[in-house]
């Protein structure tokens, strides 16, 4: 077997005494989508934040396609240009349109081309159905548009992995459809993606594999149709119990 | 274009009916009065953009990782902003002004900084003291998650401060600033008292020569009303070009 992703081993976090992470381990391997599910404040958001050193780790290892996460001399933004982040909030940046929004960093950042770049962020604002509002600014789109600007945002750095952090949780339920299906595409093209999610049906469909935290731990895991159907942890049963 | 025809009004009037604006028809005076206008301009557009560039340069030292670094910029703006400016200025212009000058011809002291720079460095520095806290408030209401999110997609700190924060922190910013400014186009006219020659300093000569302290008070009431206008006029532009639609800051 050939080099997983994103290789997480025996990590460990604790925000002021309280540890939130402890002990995590999972491999990502290319073109896999994960589901990370678990109840609020088990450590989910950290997990992912720990991926792209947002937060930094206590102990343990993160190696993203073979650049050691927790190293000091980490070229942090070699390591964010592989690894796009998605986040409940949306999070855009509200002075700018959201064709703006979309071509900022690889401009301000990659120091790519404008013309280039403008070409590529026409055409996912396209990808994530979006046509016609290149002009308009995220106060002047609704939550679910404002959530696909955001992906479109992520993907302009071209990364290898995308990480989506309870992207439809702020939506309402019409609006989260949409934003599924653009998640769903891009897993369909083959990116690799690490998703926090309360939709167990999408996690169900989408997920090669299924993880649930408790407690900053990982309690169970396994391929969606064996975790859902014949989950054997009775905490993993009990929150499934609440959830579905 | 021959303007003769207005000074000889200006010329009439005192005539007919003794009000004396010698700025007008003497053209010595209007020379003079005209140098000080200009001076004051000049005074007061620097000293604008130099305390916004120490308002933007101090707000992003204050997240700087050295304490010491820290510790001295909250010295200075304490010291500037808890002290009168005139004092501040008496204090620049006479006890480093004397420092900082050389025996000249004659046993005279030659300083090196003239009155016009002096002025120029502490009405800066007082105003951007006040700048740094208006723009410390603004970055302070930036959500930290836009902050992230720049982070996220590989922004440096001072990236991620140029292209989001601080545009954003501007906006939110802009009303506190004008105010500031506004105060500060206002104070320009204490450097009177260290003899650079501004507006109110030459119209004290000119009434101490003429006479007509009533009418030159006039004139200065009117000249720093339209000094004071056009930069709240270019503040409200400025607010009105920064404005994005559906963002409320
Ligand atoms: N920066 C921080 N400083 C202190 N505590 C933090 C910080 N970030 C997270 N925590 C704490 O860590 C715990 C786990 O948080 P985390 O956001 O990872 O949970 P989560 O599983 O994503 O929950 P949710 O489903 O509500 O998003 C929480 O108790 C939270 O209060
Ligand atoms: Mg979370």
């Amino acid at each position: 077997m050939t080099e997983p992703l994103i290789r997480i081993q025996d990590i460990h976090k604790s925000f002021a005494k309280v540890e939130v992470l402890s002990g995590i381990s999972m491999d990502v391997a290319k073109g896999e989508v994960v589901c990370v599910i678990g109840p609020s404040g088990s450590g989910k958001s950290t997990l992912l934040r720990c991926v792209n050193a947002l937060v930094p780790i206590d102990k343990g290892s993160i190696v993203v396609d073979g650049q050691e996460v927790h190293d000091p001399k980490l070229d942090k933004l070699a390591l964010r240009r592989k690894v796009g982040m998605v986040f409940q909030q949306y999070n855009l940046f509200p002075h700018k349109t959201a064709l703006e929004n979309v071509m900022m960093a690889p401009v301000h950042v990659l120091k790519q081309d404008k013309k280039e770049v403008e070409a590529r962020a026409r055409g996912l604002i396209k990808k994530v159905r979006l046509e016609g509002k290149e002009s308009s600014y995220p106060g002047e789109l609704s939550g679910g548009q404002q959530q696909r600007v955001a992906i479109a945002r992520s993907l302009a750095m071209q990364p290898e992995v995308m990480l989506f952090d309870e992207v439809t949780a702020a939506l309402d339920p019409e609006t989260v459809k949409e934003v599924l299906l653009a998640i769903r595409e891009l897993a369909e093209e083959g990116m690799t993606c690490m998703i926090v999610t309360h939709e167990m049906g999408f996690a169900r469909e989408i997920a090669g594999h299924v993880y649930f935290t408790d407690r900053g731990v990982i309690v169970e895991h396994g391929p969606p149709k064996e975790f859902f159907s014949g989950a054997k942890d009775p905490r993993t049963r009990q929150f499934l119990s609440q959830i579905l | 274009m021959d303007f003769s025809p207005l000074w000889d009004w200006f010329r009439w009037l005192n005539g007919a009916t003794g009000i004396k604006l010698t700025i007008f028809y003497d053209s010595f005076d209007r020379w003079r009065f005209f140098y000080g206008f200009l001076t004051s301009v000049r005074l007061q557009a620097t000293c604008l953009a130099l305390s916004v560039v120490v308002g933007v340069v101090g707000a992003w030292l204050q997240g700087a990782r050295s304490r010491i670094l820290r510790g001295a910029l909250q010295g200075y703006i304490q010291f500037f902003r808890n002290t009168p400016p005139l004092v501040q200025l008496y204090f620049f212009y006479f006890a480093l002004g004397y420092v900082l000058s050389v025996e000249g011809d004659g046993g005279l002291r030659q300083t090196l900084v003239s009155s016009f720079a002096w002025a120029v460095i502490c009405l800066s520095l007082y105003a951007g003291a006040f700048n740094i806290e208006i723009f410390r408030a603004g970055i302070e209401a930036v959500p930290k998650e836009t902050v992230e999110a720049a982070e996220a997609l590989g922004y440096s700190r001072l990236g991620a401060y140029v292209y989001i924060v601080l545009p954003l922190a501007f906006r939110i910013s802009l009303p506190a600033l004008n105010n500031n400014l506004v105060n500060l186009v206002k104070t320009t006219t204490i450097s009177y008292a260290i003899a650079v020659p501004e507006m109110l300093y030459v119209a004290n000569q000119i009434w101490s020569d003429e006479v007509n302290v009533p009418e030159m008070m006039n004139v200065l009431l009117i000249a720093y009303v339209s000094l004071v206008g056009v930069v709240v006029l270019v503040m409200n532009k400025w607010e009105r070009a920064l404005r994005v639609p559906g963002y409320v800051s």
